[in-house]
């Protein structure tokens, strides 16, 4: 059965910003895009339960995740999701196995390992299994990351400008791996990005977002023709 | 001349230093919670053995240990010995005094850690206990770490509250500190010298390292 999409009605205000969206995101990639501090970020948080919305509703198909009018906040750990941040956020105290695995917990000890090798292996750094991520460079940790967040075998990915510090080349091939994952994956998968180029390769669907609003949704071709940069 | 009052000072100081990275590495966890209702009241309560003096302090354990007290008077029909005037005692009053050098420690480390960490932990579906001893406190291990030496350096050398709540001897020996002050009326000097230089050597000792592991932690 495919997966069901998510569906985003959130109304969130800051002293200094208001984020007012309603997107769908169907199976496959949405990108999300918009100049610093046009919300792209905060929508992730509040899909992912780490920023609370004033009002709205959050659902990945059937499964409501938040409804302020009905009182539901599912907690972070309870949504099956995967959080790419853009720092990465990987734990330094743990090997390149030992963060795989700590997305592995409902399953047996055992099994752990073998399936966290596996998954390093699917990204290209089986060899990394055993050092810990201070020794990484910034495509491995990058890779890493995405394994980890693969571990959990997650209903919905969420990429928070997760290529953003990395030089072209290495950019390119992280996006190469991200679209080989989404056969695989087989779920949706909501990618914040600043780069034109990502999301004209990476996005089944755009979204434009400026001062908390959407401006512009709908096919790459549709939304980023004549866009060379965001910031221009 | 005798260095039995040095080793008792030992022997209580690591018993309070275990004690007080317990219940201290549990507060500053629970005070790290910023929506946990009253917690600058917390915050203040915990603190206050830095200001008190050591008098107050012990006046206090010795309302709430002694066999006025419920602590106090459970203690003894459990025991069958008093806190107040024993072991125990001793190492309470050095606890207590040492506890906001701990919470303040593991505080400083727990602010330290990268939200991200936390919040990534959780997307990864830990709950929050997991997150606690699997993320949380292995992050902030340095810290824990560095709190412990400063709390056993102030637990070793507790004068005040120890005397009150404790006497000055257990089992007729003297803590260390109590001992500097018994041969300083007595007039030996030399007693005095050798235990204070130890006493400062281990104290210091203890802070530098302290120092060092707390800017190792905010390096990273």
């Amino acid at each position: 059965m495919a997966e069901p999409a998510l569906e985003v009605r959130i109304r969130l205000a800051r002293a200094d910003f208001t984020l007012d969206v309603e997107l769908t995101c169907p199976k496959g990639i949405t990108c999300i895009m918009g100049p610093s501090g046009s919300g792209k970020s905060t929508i992730l948080g509040a899909v992912a339960g780490l920023a609370s919305p004033d009002g709205g509703r959050i659902a990945l198909g059937d499964d409501v995740w938040f409804d302020r009018d009905r009182g539901v906040a599912v907690p972070t750990h309870d949504r099956c999701l995967a959080y790419v941040f853009q720092n990465l956020a990987l734990f330094p105290h743990m090997t390149a196995l030992g963060n795989v695995e700590f997305a592995m917990h409902g399953l047996d000890k055992a099994a752990r390992r073998p399936r966290a090798l596996k998954l390093l292996e699917r990204v290209g750094v089986g060899y990394l299994a055993h050092r810990r991520p201070r020794t990484f460079s910034g495509g491995e940790a990058q890779r890493v990351a995405l394994a980890r967040a693969l571990a959990r075998s997650p209903r919905l990915v969420l990429l928070d400008e997760p290529f953003s510090a990395l030089d072209r080349e290495l950019r390119a091939q992280l996006t190469a791996l991200v679209r080989s994952l989404v056969p695989e994956l087989g779920v949706p998968i909501v990618h914040v990005t600043h780069s034109v180029a990502e999301a004209r390769q990476l996005g089944d669907q755009i979204v434009r977002v400026e001062k908390g609003r959407i401006v512009a949704r709908g096919a790459p071709a549709e939304v980023l023709a004549n866009l060379t940069s965001l910031d221009e | 001349m005798t260095w039995a009052p040095l080793w008792l000072s030992f022997e209580i100081a690591a018993l309070a230093t275990v004690l007080t990275v317990v219940v201290g590495t549990a507060l500053a966890v629970l005070l790290d919670w910023k929506r946990l209702p009253g917690r600058d009241f917390l915050d203040a309560l915990v603190s206050a053995p830095l200001v008190l003096p050591p008098t107050v302090l012990g006046y206090y354990l010795l309302v709430v240990l002694g066999n006025k007290g419920a602590i106090g008077r459970a203690w003894e029909s459990v025991f069958g010995s008093t806190i107040v005037f024993n072991y125990p005692g001793a190492v309470i009053a050095a606890a207590v005094g040492s506890l906001p050098l701990v919470v303040r420690a593991v505080r400083v480390a727990l602010e330290g850690i990268d939200p991200n960490l936390i919040f990534a932990a959780r997307t990864l579906g830990a709950r929050p206990v997991r997150v606690l001893f699997r993320v949380t406190l292995p992050l902030a291990a340095p810290g824990i770490v560095a709190g412990a030496m400063l709390g056993f350096a102030r637990a070793l050398g507790d004068y005040g509250a120890t005397q009150m709540v404790a006497g000055s001897r257990l089992d007729g020996t003297s803590t260390a500190s109590i001992y500097v002050m018994d041969q300083l009326l007595a007039n030996n000097d030399d007693s005095v010298f050798a235990m204070s230089a130890a006493m400062t050597a281990f104290g210091v000792a203890m802070l530098y390292l302290a120092n060092r592991l707390t800017r190792r932690n905010r390096r990273g």
